[in-house]
């Protein structure tokens, strides 16, 4: 029980490290991104834009948080 | 359509996918370390044979959109995550600053299978090839000349698995801050091209939106070290004055 439970979690812990790794807003963003694409190409609006742009995007936002939070106040 | 002229086009076509395989393996292995993503590379191909083997012609059956799809973010999330870390490194210590580093301080495993790398590569290359195996199909059952198209497919994974495997000497000596970098930046780009077309979204310029993804992804990331360099300097000059 004890094997399949450690397994079981390690793999959880594995793909929750590939997927979201240390900044879920990320993964959070591309998601939201590739569903708003999905809908705008349903009612036949050109979409292959936006997810590139919300990466880079989410990628500042990220990184600016990252250097806020590391800067000493 | 003659047999030459099948074993040039699904030749020409193949090689398309072919040089994305071969750039992911490259990559991921320079990375990661190149025993778990040979390891992966070799499931991906394990799989591909038996669905060959077991579909043979029917293999157009498979769902390739939603493969597309799901590979494609999984891809473009994990290469995001490259991409940032590669960012802060290169603005931190410049293409030359990272030094030597053990796997295990790389949080590489030193022992065992190091998932992500298997993870990576096993999913580029099961993609890649069952869009080459497409390319097969399509192009040698419709010109009833399949021994052509397979042998044209075949060709090219020689040509440009062997060109990537001489490549690769090259791929090692890029210092790893960089490689990690352009890493991210060439799986955030594949993971962006094949998620939007999983959702059935045509990309202009086709299998060339590539190109056009990796110049975006690259151009950002060196605005964003720039910014971060211009942080550090003034954060600097602050500690100096105050």
């Amino acid at each position: 029980m004890s094997t399949i439970l450690r397994w079981l979690t390690g793999f959880g812990r594995f793909w929750y490290g590939f997927i979201v790794g240390d900044d879920w807003t990320v993964a959070a963003t591309v998601a939201v991104a590739l569903v708003v694409t999905w809908l705008l190409h349903a009612a036949a609006v050109t979409a292959w834009w936006l997810p590139p742009l919300a990466a880079v995007a989410a990628v500042g936002v990220s990184l600016r948080r990252m250097s806020l939070a590391s800067t000493p106040s | 359509m003659s047999a030459s002229s099948v074993f040039l086009t699904t030749c020409l076509a193949a090689a398309v996918e072919v040089i994305e395989m071969v750039i992911i393996v490259i990559g991921v292995g320079s990375v990661r370390g190149w025993r778990s993503t040979w390891l992966g590379a070799g499931g991906g191909l394990a799989i591909l044979a038996v669905l060959v083997l077991a579909l043979g012609t029917a293999l157009t059956a498979v769902p390739i959109d939603a493969l597309r799809l799901v590979v494609g973010s999984l891809l473009l999330v994990f290469g995001l995550q490259w991409l940032r870390k590669g960012i802060r490194r290169v603005s931190a210590n410049g293409f030359r600053g990272m030094g030597e580093r053990t796997a295990s301080a790389a949080g590489i495993p030193g022992r065992g299978v190091d998932w992500t790398a298997f993870v990576l590569s096993f999913k580029g290359v099961l993609l890649e090839g069952l869009e080459i195996a497409f390319i097969v199909v399509s192009f040698g059952v419709t010109a009833q000349e399949l021994p052509s198209a397979v042998l044209g497919a075949g060709a090219a994974f020689l040509v440009v698995a062997s060109a990537g495997v001489l490549a690769s000497g090259v791929v090692r000596r890029i210092p790893r801050s960089a490689l990690q970098l352009l890493v991210g930046t060439l799986l955030s780009s594949f993971g962006t091209f094949w998620a939007v077309q999983g959702l059935g979204v045509s990309w202009p310029g086709s299998d060339g939106a590539i190109v056009a993804l990796v110049g975006w992804y690259a151009l950002a990331a060196a605005g964003y070290v720039g910014l971060l360099r211009r942080d550090a300097r003034r954060l600097a000059t602050l500690e100096v004055t105050g």
